[in-house]
């Protein structure tokens, strides 16, 4: 009893015992906040590759693929058919996306993913993923709302906003392509009309000559660089080839274009519309080629109406946020915006390679359809996805004969993921081995997520080594009281108590500090991680710099996640780091004999 | 009980030293002489050629050279003898707070200074009282919880959980026989010297130890105080018969005892049978 109640009075009087205690407590809440912190981050990266990779993977090991793929599903749902709950067949290619901005092609290197929205809808949550779907916030307040209900399923189709965006685009680029040539084509379609389609837009036709900046929520990033009035996709390769079965049948104004490149050719860009056609703007280098060169790659069949001739073309893509976006810092505010190259509604060019030995360059154009940002940016960087239809007619990879398709991958979704190495096991023994590959996502990513858990097991390591030097601290500062009390240990020796009873009494003590300590961190923790966006807003404001920048880590705010095995295993270790470094303390207060210890002051 | 009972077990049944009034204690101990009985000779403590040095760096100082000394039960003895000559360590060694080199101790007639290390401490708590010159109450507790603090330290913590109140009253009624049961609460550093050795003394005997053993009591008190404190254990020697060690180096307070040795160079220096 006297060792619980002095160990209470020592707690309440010791006021340097404060210092062993905020030392355990600092320890505690660093090792809980940056625990949740790194788990927050590992577990949202894992999700999103997860999200993006589907459960298991079957991929041929070639870029040819593996024919006919309901055949290759067949196999697969034969052999671990039970464990399925939804697959897809996706084909997988390298490639390049070209787009014009500002007046120049910017290419990116892409990995092409031929999908079925649906069907990959149902292996992974890519509507989650698409900026069409989702709320647009700034600074916590939603400035556009989701633009499809969840309940929607993803496909092919633009957006309205996007339908109007793309109308008015090719309004303008036609607007200005009559203006360079100086006359009106006629398509059967009024251009000029006041019966235009877009009346809420045809007081700005005539501006876009000497261009003012379009302060509507469609400005678009021409419109910033105050260069190239018209947001212009097109075909944007110089030594474009046609090619054969996307080429267009001959139509009376192909003179028409030949003559305007010619005339135009002075001028910075020339711009030629024909019905249906991407626009195009070609520098004057491509004016001159496309002089010697005249044929022009056409996608579309002639439309009939002008609904048709502003329609998407048939090949359709969601394109990754990293690959078209840039952030910047505006000059005046400081503040870090995003410029978006492009939007939903504009087109862009693609080149790939098609089947067959050697592999030969397609080439073929397409409409964005939405924008695709998972927050991995190794995949928002990098990702198109294309409607698998046409990305396998472009590719060549439909058997004439059957009219079947082949693909390059097969994503499974599992009923439940405990089963993946059961399932790739048996897949692996379902299919001829060194053609085809099998991994769940985890095996995929397996680098990346070791290195993550590697490098929390290190952090974890350093972070202990805390609360270590915290126990020293807890060492010092108990040696300095054993001395300071060896007075009363010489009392209470001499009233009868033992040695073990005196070591009690600080064995309990540094228990006390490491309940304490550890109890105040675990609360202080949790209650810094709950908090942490709110601290670091203050942070921020505090300092006049971003503490947590979120364009970096495309996380809207800083994910946690509380492990409470880890939050269990961090308070217990300290505590049992407390009372180790009370142990020495305690022997030698235990070894006074009492007569030693009351002589002490005499 | 036999002669042959083991300090061990005589010690492991607290109610026979709760009952003990010296008597019986020498009934139990002795039943087989009978004349010593009768002649109460018998000494409840005594030394036996206790040499005691202590080692300061490489020089060895010896303090005890050989004390033969024995005190009756229900005795109140004072030691005196100047500074240095060694009283104080003639009475922690009694106290089994410290070990003798040579010699013996023994505590009605059983040695127990080569006792186990448990044992010894049980029998501080239980037989032995003490009180210090510089009374060694502990800051951190109250009057009331230094003085419960023995019976803390007898006790386990269930066990002094169920006794708590029982425990309380002993302790309380102990301080109120010192005259101090008006400052139950207060800490030690809150009382005055007098009132702090009351405090020591109810500490060292609520316990109900068979032999007090005060070191210099009323050193660091006026002699007004100092008086009012060998008053009181003249009392309780007289009330209680308790056997009452005092040591001091103040001859006046030292008359007050019925007895006095003189402990010079360490050796018992016989005084005048008179005195």
């Amino acid at each position: 009893m006297y060792k619980i109640l002095l160990c209470l009075r020592y707690l309440k009087t010791r006021y340097i015992a404060l210092a062993c205690i905020i030392s355990v407590t600092l320890g505690v809440m660093t090792m809980i906040v940056v625990n949740a912190v790194m788990a927050g981050f590992s577990s949202e990266m894992r999700e999103r590759i997860h999200g993006i990779l589907a459960d298991v993977v079957v991929e041929s090991t070639s870029v040819d693929g593996m024919p006919n793929a309901e055949q290759q599903m067949k196999v697969i749902e034969e052999a671990v058919g039970e464990h399925i709950e939804g697959m897809t067949a996706t084909v997988e290619i390298y490639g390049m996306m070209s787009f014009q901005y500002a007046g120049q092609y910017i290419t990116r290197p892409v990995t092409l993913i031929g999908i079925k929205p649906e069907g990959k809808a149902k292996v992974g949550p890519l509507v989650d993923y698409l900026d069409s779907y989702r709320a647009i916030r700034k600074d916590g307040v939603v400035v556009r709302e989701p633009m499809r209900s969840l309940d929607e399923p993803p496909g092919w189709n633009l957006t309205e906003a996007a339908k109007q965006y793309r109308a008015r685009w090719k309004a303008q680029a036609r607007w200005h392509f009559e203006q360079m040539n100086g006359k009106p084509q006629n398509h059967g379609t009024p251009i000029e009309s006041p019966k235009h389609p877009f009346e809420e837009q045809p007081v700005e036709l005539p501006d876009l000559n000497t261009f003012q900046p379009d302060d509507s929520e469609e400005a678009t990033a021409e419109n910033k660089t105050g260069q190239f009035p018209l947001n212009a996709p097109g075909i944007p390769v110089d030594n474009f080839q046609p090619i054969e079965e996307m080429e267009r049948k001959d139509n009376a104004a192909r003179p028409e274009i030949k003559e305007a490149t010619r005339t135009k050719q002075d001028e910075e860009f020339s711009a030629e519309e024909l019905a249906g056609d991407p626009s195009e703007f070609s520098e004057s280098d491509l004016a001159r080629e496309l002089e010697e060169d005249p044929l022009m790659q056409f996608s579309q069949p002639e439309p009939a109406t002008l609904e048709d001739l502003d329609g998407p073309l048939d090949h359709r893509f969601y394109v990754g946020a990293g690959l078209i976006q840039y952030q910047y810092e505006d000059p005046h505010t400081g503040e870090v915006k995003t410029m978006q190259m492009v939007k939903p509604g504009d087109d862009i060019a693609i080149s790939t390679v098609a089947t067959g030995r050697p592999p030969e360059p397609v080439h073929f154009n397409g409409t964005v359809v939405d924008v695709f940002q998972s927050g991995m940016s190794e995949y928002d960087a990098n990702l198109i996805f294309c409607n698998l239809e046409q990305l396998q007619q472009a590719r060549g990879m439909i058997d004439p004969q059957t009219g079947q398709g082949a693909i390059t991958a097969v994503q499974i979704k599992l009923r439940n993921y405990e089963h993946a190495e059961e399932v790739v096991k048996r897949l692996r023994a379902a299919f001829p081995p060194g053609l085809i590959s099998v991994r769940t996502w985890e095996q995929k990513q397996g680098p990346l997520l070791s290195a993550v858990e590697i490098e929390r097991a290190i952090l974890n390591v350093l972070l202990f080594l805390i609360i270590t030097v915290a126990g020293f601290g807890i060492l010092a500062i108990f040696y300095m009281i054993v001395v300071e009390k060896t007075r009363d240990i010489g009392i209470l020796k001499a009233l009868g108590a033992s040695s073990r009873g005196v070591m009690a009494i600080f064995l309990s003590y540094g228990l006390a500090l490491g309940i304490v300590g550890a109890g105040t961190g675990l609360v202080g923790g949790l209650l810094f991680v709950k908090y942490i966006n709110q601290i670091e807003a203050g942070l921020t404001w505090l300092t006049g710099r971003k503490v947590f920048d979120e364009t970096i880590y495309y996380f809207p705010e800083i994910p946690t996640h509380v492990e409470p095995w880890t939050v269990t295993w961090v308070a217990v270790g300290a505590m049992a780091i407390a009372v180790l470094a009370s142990i020495l303390p305690a022997r030698r207060a235990a070894q006074f004999r009492p007569v030693e210890a009351l002589r002490f002051d005499q | 009980m036999s002669s042959t009972t083991s300090p061990q077990e005589t010690i492991s049944s607290p109610s026979q030293y709760a009952l003990d009034n010296g008597v019986t204690s020498r009934l139990r101990n002795d039943n087989s002489q009978e004349a010593e009985f009768v002649k109460m000779t018998d000494p409840q403590v005594s030394t036996i050629a206790l040499e005691k040095a202590y080692r300061k760096g490489q020089h060895k100082v010896p303090v005890l050279h050989g004390v033969n000394m024995s005190v009756q039960a229900g005795e109140f003895l004072s030691i005196v003898g100047q500074s240095g000559s060694g009283k104080s360590t003639l009475l922690h060694l009694m106290g089994l707070l410290d070990t003798p080199d040579v010699g013996e101790i023994l505590f009605e007639g059983q040695r127990i200074d080569n006792l186990s290390t448990r044992t010894r401490d049980t029998l501080r708590n239980r037989v032995f009282g003490f009180i210090f010159q510089f009374y060694h109450l502990l800051p951190e507790m109250s009057v009331l919880e230094n003085v419960l603090s023995p019976l803390m330290i007898r006790h386990g913590i269930l066990e002094y959980w169920r006794r708590r109140r029982e425990l309380q009253k002993q302790a309380k009624d102990m301080i109120a026989k010192v005259g101090l049961g008006h400052r139950l609460r207060h800490k030690p550093s809150e009382l005055s010297g007098g009132e702090m050795q009351r405090a020591a003394i109810a500490r060292a005997l609520v316990a109900h130890p068979q032999v007090l053993l005060a070191d210099e009591p009323t050193g660091n008190l006026d002699s007004r105080t100092g008086g009012e404190i060998i008053d009181l254990l003249n009392c309780l020697n007289e009330q209680q018969q308790l056997t009452i060690v005092m040591v001091t180096h103040d001859d006046l307070i030292a008359q007050r005892a019925h007895r006095t040795v003189r402990l010079d160079s360490g050796l018992i220096q016989p005084l005048d049978d008179a005195a």
